[in-house]
């Protein structure tokens, strides 16, 4: 701020004044508009293109796109179902994992953390979202998914054998470590760093006598954060696990390596499968014809899916402004 | 209890805890080491990454990876030279194009538009857009401008990558010009002042280190970005011709192509590129907040 009144840019503005031409003023105001405009038209371009390369694939399979899980370029025959459901399946577990992590995490930032280490950890926190995405894919194929399989699959496999229903749904034919289960708990890194600083953001926001009342009649930690900060905090950590699914919807690199990108529909949390994002990244540049169509008509359920979930995120967090 | 303006606040009194002294200490305890346990879980998950990393790509750094190119199928040795000319050329092929289209949208939602209903709406598509599946955006581009060109071209990367980081500056620059008091402006005004050039040469000015920071961070943003380059500058294995056209090596691509390779070489490239790139993008997210603090501190 002291750079503005300093003598120095007094003068500069008085000269700029004497200088300036509405000419400047018109076109500088214009240019603002321009972009903010560049901004609403690449959204409905992309939405625009989407439907428009998609439709041929919507025209041809009708509503059966998303119910059927075919996915057969020699016969022709595209379907939604298996990318569908495991686009949905795997943010699930990314989410049911992802969530009570990162609550956990700001309230230890807002709550236990004292004042010294707070800046670092959240800053450490943070990085984890500029890590790119493939790098994650890396860490997830190469150290996670060997030990997941060596510690975790072949064990909890052994273990469940011949059950019931945990018999399928937690049993690997191959315990190779990579699938839907492994696509989940990467995605659930992935997100927590989203998460976790919105919550902390908004957790800050809650007025200090709130948690000094509840403290100050004697609740515990546990009490404050249940029954004060949470119930403050409501809708808007709602806001934020919806923006974190939203990224995990959406979300390629990474699962591409990790998710095994098979075609088939399997009721097995260990069994390779593949999302909207993942089939995308491995078939579009070999795609053409009706393959490219059904491909973009995926792109579109899929940004049609995201834009909902963030545009409910959007509207649940009350977004942090200084006025 | 009347000095707490929240009913939720109030409902303490009625819970079980009064009776129950050893699972009212339990449950804190719980609370406290399993939100500590998450803390180090997410702080050592980044950690091990960087491990990861270190252990990996160390031992395949050398002066070769700096100054070849990247080796075809089946031959030995080889670096990344193109890849990371490449990827330079294309972040900041990127950040050249957004950088004044984020800078101006930005102004114009903090100080033309603020709370009219198009500057409402474009925040809204603002923020959809800092979140949308950038997969989406490589397709976009693809059927924008590789269709239509003919080829892949560093020039669609270029695009796509300016894309992802313009709602990134966005809503940095609109963030920060909002934290500029209105006496500023008012005085500029009462000088005189044109509308245009009190933005510029009093908003623009103070808000100086946070416009900065945003941008910094969207490179950092943009830099790592593998999907949306997939389908627009593809991925080249030698140096790519000066006019951008054809696939442009990049240093994303190239460590997908080559990490799932079954060459070792071509392995080892791919973990030197990881460690590369991923010190870079962290060293440059460290350096945008650094920068901040400092002027704030000021």
């Amino acid at each position: 701020m002291a750079v503005v009144s300093d003598k120095a840019s007094m003068s500069n503005l008085q000269m700029v004044r004497r200088r300036a031409s509405p000419a400047f003023d018109q076109g500088f105001r214009w240019a603002a508009y321009g972009s903010a405009l560049i901004v609403l038209a690449v959204l409905t371009g992309i939405i625009g293109t989407m439907a428009y390369g998609g439709w041929p694939a919507f025209q041809k399979f009708g509503f059966g796109f998303i119910t059927s899980s075919a996915w057969n370029v020699g016969k022709e025959q595209y379907g939604a179902w298996v990318a569908v459901s495991g686009t949905l399946t795997s943010a699930l577990i990314a989410l049911v994992i992802g969530v009570p992590v990162s609550i956990g995490i700001a309230v230890f930032l807002t709550q236990l953390c004292p004042p010294w280490l707070r800046h670092p950890v959240s800053t450490v926190i943070e990085l984890l979202a500029a890590v790119p995405s493939i790098i994650y894919g890396m860490w997830g194929l190469f150290v996670f998914a060997p030990l997941f399989a060596r510690y975790v699959q072949v064990p909890l496999s052994n273990l469940v054998e011949g059950m019931p229903i945990l018999g399928t749904v937690l049993y690997a034919r191959v315990p190779s470590g990579v699938g839907m289960l492994t696509a989940g708990i990467i995605l659930a890194i992935m997100i927590i760093p989203f998460i976790a600083s919105i919550t902390r953001d908004i957790l800050d926001q809650i007025p200090t006598v709130l948690r000094e009342s509840a403290y100050g009649i004697g609740c515990t930690t546990w009490e404050v954060v249940r029954y004060v900060l949470l119930p403050q905090a409501g809708v808007s950590i709602i806001g934020a696990v919806m923006l974190g699914l939203g990224r995990a919807l959406g979300e390629t690199m990474a699962v591409t390596f990790v998710i095994g990108n098979a075609n088939r529909l399997s009721l097995s949390l260990f069994d390779p499968s593949s999302t909207i994002a993942s089939r995308i990244a491995n078939e579009f540049n070999e795609a053409s014809g009706m393959q490219m169509n059904a491909l973009l008509a995926l792109g579109c359920i899929l940004f049609i899916v995201t834009f909902v979930v963030l545009a409910l995120a959007r509207l649940l967090i009350a977004r942090v402004k200084t006025h | 209890m009347d000095t707490v303006p929240s009913d939720n606040a109030v409902t303490a009194p009625s819970l079980p805890w009064r009776r129950v002294r050893r699972s009212r200490y339990v449950a804190d305890r719980v609370l406290k080491i399993v939100c500590t346990l998450f803390t180090i879980l997410g702080a050592s998950v980044l950690g091990w990454i960087l491990l990861m990393l270190l252990v990996e790509g160390v031992g395949g750094l050398s002066l070769a990876v700096f100054t070849e190119t990247t080796p075809g199928p089946g031959t030995e040795g080889g670096g990344i030279a193109n890849a990371i000319v490449g990827s330079l050329i294309l972040t900041l092929l990127g950040i050249v194009v957004a950088t004044p289209i984020g800078v101006l949208a930005g102004t114009y939602l903090a100080e033309y538009g603020r709370t009219s209903k198009l500057a409402t709406a474009i925040r809204f598509v603002n923020d959809i857009l800092l979140a949308a599946p950038s997969i989406l955006i490589g397709l976009f581009v693809y059927l924008l401008m590789v269709e239509p060109m003919g080829a892949y071209s560093g020039w669609a990367g270029g695009v796509a990558l300016a894309i992802i980081a313009v709602p990134v500056i966005v809503r940095s620059t609109e963030d920060m010009l909002r934290l500029v008091p209105g006496s500023l402006r008012e005085a500029g005004a009462a000088l005189g002042a044109p509308m245009a050039t009190v933005i510029v040469k009093i908003s623009w000015k103070a808000a100086r280190a946070g416009m900065v920071t945003g941008v910094i961070l969207a490179t950092a943003r943009i830099a790592g970005e593998t999907a949306p380059l997939l389908f627009t500058a593809l991925n080249n294995s030698f140096w790519f011709s000066p006019n951008l056209m054809g696939g442009v090596s990049n240093l994303p691509v190239t460590i997908y192509q080559f990490a799932l390779a079954p060459y070792q070489n071509w392995r080892e490239l791919a973990w030197a590129g990881a460690l590369i790139i991923t010190l870079s993008i962290l060293a440059l997210s460290v350096a945008a907040r650094l920068l901040l603090r400092k002027d704030k501190a000021r």
